[in-house]
């Protein structure tokens, strides 16, 4: 799989037997055994184990669910209720499966915000970082698609403000929305056939994931230093170093997920998804789940319908151009004294954004400060807080990271990842 | 087709007829994926049955002056508002240079049918349903991002684009319409 030698030697007859046939073994041999992992990793690096963890559960919870689902307008919500009450363990199946899909979210922005900080989407690896954009994406679309599926309210009108962004592009909005939702609303075409798509999209991501593991191990593992594998020094082999430390990490993923299931199964749900979906009425506060927050805030942050959609777009898009906005030679922002800082305040922003996302646009942020109107709304409001941060989100990729890569004294970096580690050991050591 | 001539030399001969071939089969090929495509993609769109909703009759008489009733139509609710005559005339009155889509109250109401006020109770914006009564301008407020409406269902406020959009309706009677 990646330029290292293979070092699998079939031991049995029917390995050796097998291995002229189809050499499956020695690739999972090569890729997951001795596959020669940078040294320096941390825990951030756990993640992408993690991450396949939760795909496999919702994929198996997922399966089981649809065994006991009915996707009909008129049957939905029951059938949800009665995995809940009468199918044996339904209960946990479900709240496996719907904070899953949280636990997921938490997961991958940490994976994502791990890659952002260490660089990893720099050359070799921007084939690997497009790779899982893509994955984030179908995440998106696939978790939205799950959500509407129970028909509460938030079901419904979730559903209904989602698909009509697509009608907000000129001219040909109107015929595709149509042609999405199976007629002129969100009903029993759109309920069934976002059944279909919700249960085939995991595949797909599971199919892309394999894709991301391979470029992953064509161009090595990023690691905290930024320096690309020199010699055999600067690293480990894959298991079991890194398979039993991604293990530990696991585990403690997984006592908070437990934690979710058990103790607060609905503390990230809305109580609204709880009443039957009714076309007539939209619940006094509509938001989509958490993991959502941040693009739907900034999507409300543009005045304009249309402008509105293409800024919440934008602002996946701009993801995927990252390696080619960063201009900086230096991967790791451990060696970028000033860059740190702007990243720092990127995630307070996104928080911010996802805050933001949660609250009335009209309402004050900060109550009973006086304010003045400015343009559409007060300046002491959501809305306006929202749009700072917005404009914080994409002037942080559009003009931070190419500007500061030219301009940053960056500090020294390592000559290999065996200096780095002995530099921190000796700083240790005192 | 002749005797097949099948020496390489005679192949080589003749780019032509090989290069109409490939061109030919190609383009076969193309159009052969484009008619498969069609029942593919045209599935999504609305059923025959879906297409065939029946329209629907409302007695009017249910409705009280200054209330409205929400019945749904081809899966959307539509709104039945029985106007009061501060309300018709705060409509009558908004200047169109105050509107952000300028249409005049006379053009969302049948003549002489000032009271009724019938629109598809689905918010331009994004498409929930607005809450009676609420807004800055006494028509409607959408809860989702905050569009205000007035009295006569018009854009005032907000991100909503459009005005409310009036369907297609008839009255049978004084007191019956039809709509759709
Ligand atoms: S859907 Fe009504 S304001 Fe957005």
């Amino acid at each position: 799989m990646s330029d290292h030698p293979s070092t699998y030697v079939p031991k049995t007859g029917f390995e050796k037997w097998l291995d002229s046939r189809l050499p499956i073994v020695r690739l999972a041999y090569d890729s997951f055994v001795d596959y020669p992992t940078p040294k320096n990793l941390n825990y951030w690096w756990t993640f992408g184990g993690i991450l396949s963890v939760c795909l496999a559960i919702q994929i198996i919870t997922g399966i089981i669910l649809a065994m006991h689902y009915t996707p009909h307008v008129d049957y939905a919500f029951n059938s949800v209720e009665r995995i809940m009450r009468d199918v044996n363990y339904g209960w946990l199946i479900r709240y496996v499966h719907a904070n899953g899909a949280s636990m997921f979210f938490f997961a991958v922005y940490i994976h994502m915000l791990r890659g952002l900080y260490y660089g990893s989407y720099k050359a070799p690896r921007e084939v690997l970082w497009i790779l899982g954009c893509i994955i984030f994406f179908l995440m998106i679309a696939t978790a939205f698609m799950g959500y509407v599926l129970p028909w509460g309210q938030m079901s419904f009108h979730g559903a209904v403000v989602i698909t009509n962004l697509i009608g907000s592009i000129p001219l040909i909005g109107g015929p595709i929305l149509t042609w999405l939702q199976g007629g002129f609303a969100v009903d029993q075409a759109t309920l069934n056939r976002f059944f279909s798509l919700h249960y085939l999209l995991p595949f797909v991501i599971a199919g892309v994931v394999i894709l991301h593991i391979w470029a992953l191990h064509v161009a090595g593992q990023n690691n905290p230093a930024g320096v690309e594998i020199k010699s055999k020094e600067d690293t480990v082999a894959f298991t079991p170093y890194a398979t039993v430390k991604d293990g530990v990490a696991i585990i403690v993923f997984l006592f908070l997920f437990s934690v979710f299931v058990f103790f607060m199964p609905n503390a990230l749900g809305h109580a609204d998804n709880y009443i039957p979906a009714n076309p007539l009425v939209t619940p006094a506060h509509i938001v989509p789940e958490w993991y959502l927050l941040p693009f739907y805030a900034i999507l409300r942050a543009i005045p304009d319908k249309f402008g509105g959609v293409i800024a919440m777009f934008g602002s996946i898009a701009v993801i995927f151009a990252l390696p080619w906005l960063d201009t900086s030679k230096v991967k790791s922002m451990r060696y970028r004294p000033v860059m740190r800082w702007f990243f720092v305040i990127f995630v307070i922003v996104c928080l911010g954004l996802g805050w933001c996302g949660a609250q009335l646009p009209d309402a004050q942020v900060i109550p009973g400060l006086p304010s003045f109107t400015l343009f559409d709304g007060q300046l002491n409001s959501y809305l306006w807080l929202t749009r700072l941060f917005t404009i914080y989100y994409f002037v942080f990729f559009l003009l931070i990271m190419p500007w500061i890569g030219l301009k940053e004294e960056p500090l020294p970096v390592p000559a290999s990842i065996s200096e780095a580690v002995l530099a921190e050991h000796n700083k240790k050591k005192g | 087709m002749s005797e097949p001539d099948n020496t390489a030399a005679a192949v080589n001969d003749d780019p032509s007829r090989r290069d109409f071939i490939y061109i030919a089969a190609g383009a076969t090929a193309v159009g052969a994926v484009g008619a498969i495509a069609v029942p593919l993609v045209a599935q999504m769109n609305p059923a025959a049955d879906t297409l065939a909703m029946a329209s629907t009759e409302f007695d009017l008489t249910k409705v009280q002056e200054g209330q409205q009733i929400v019945i749904k139509w081809r899966g959307k609710p539509v709104f039945i508002r029985s106007r009061t005559g501060a309300e018709i005339k705060a409509a009558q009155d908004t200047p169109l240079a105050d509107l952000k889509d300028p249409q005049t109250d006379a053009d969302r109401v049948k003549a002489g049918k000032e009271q009724w006020l019938i629109l598809v109770g689905s918010c331009t914006h994004l498409g929930c349903v607005p809450t009676f009564g609420a807004g800055d301008y006494g028509g409607w407020f959408c809860p989702c991002h905050g569009s205000h409406y007035d009295t006569s269902g018009r854009i005032r406020k907000g991100p909503a684009p459009l005005n409310l959009v009036v369907p297609e309706y008839d009255f049978l009677t004084d007191t019956r319409v039809k709509i759709g």
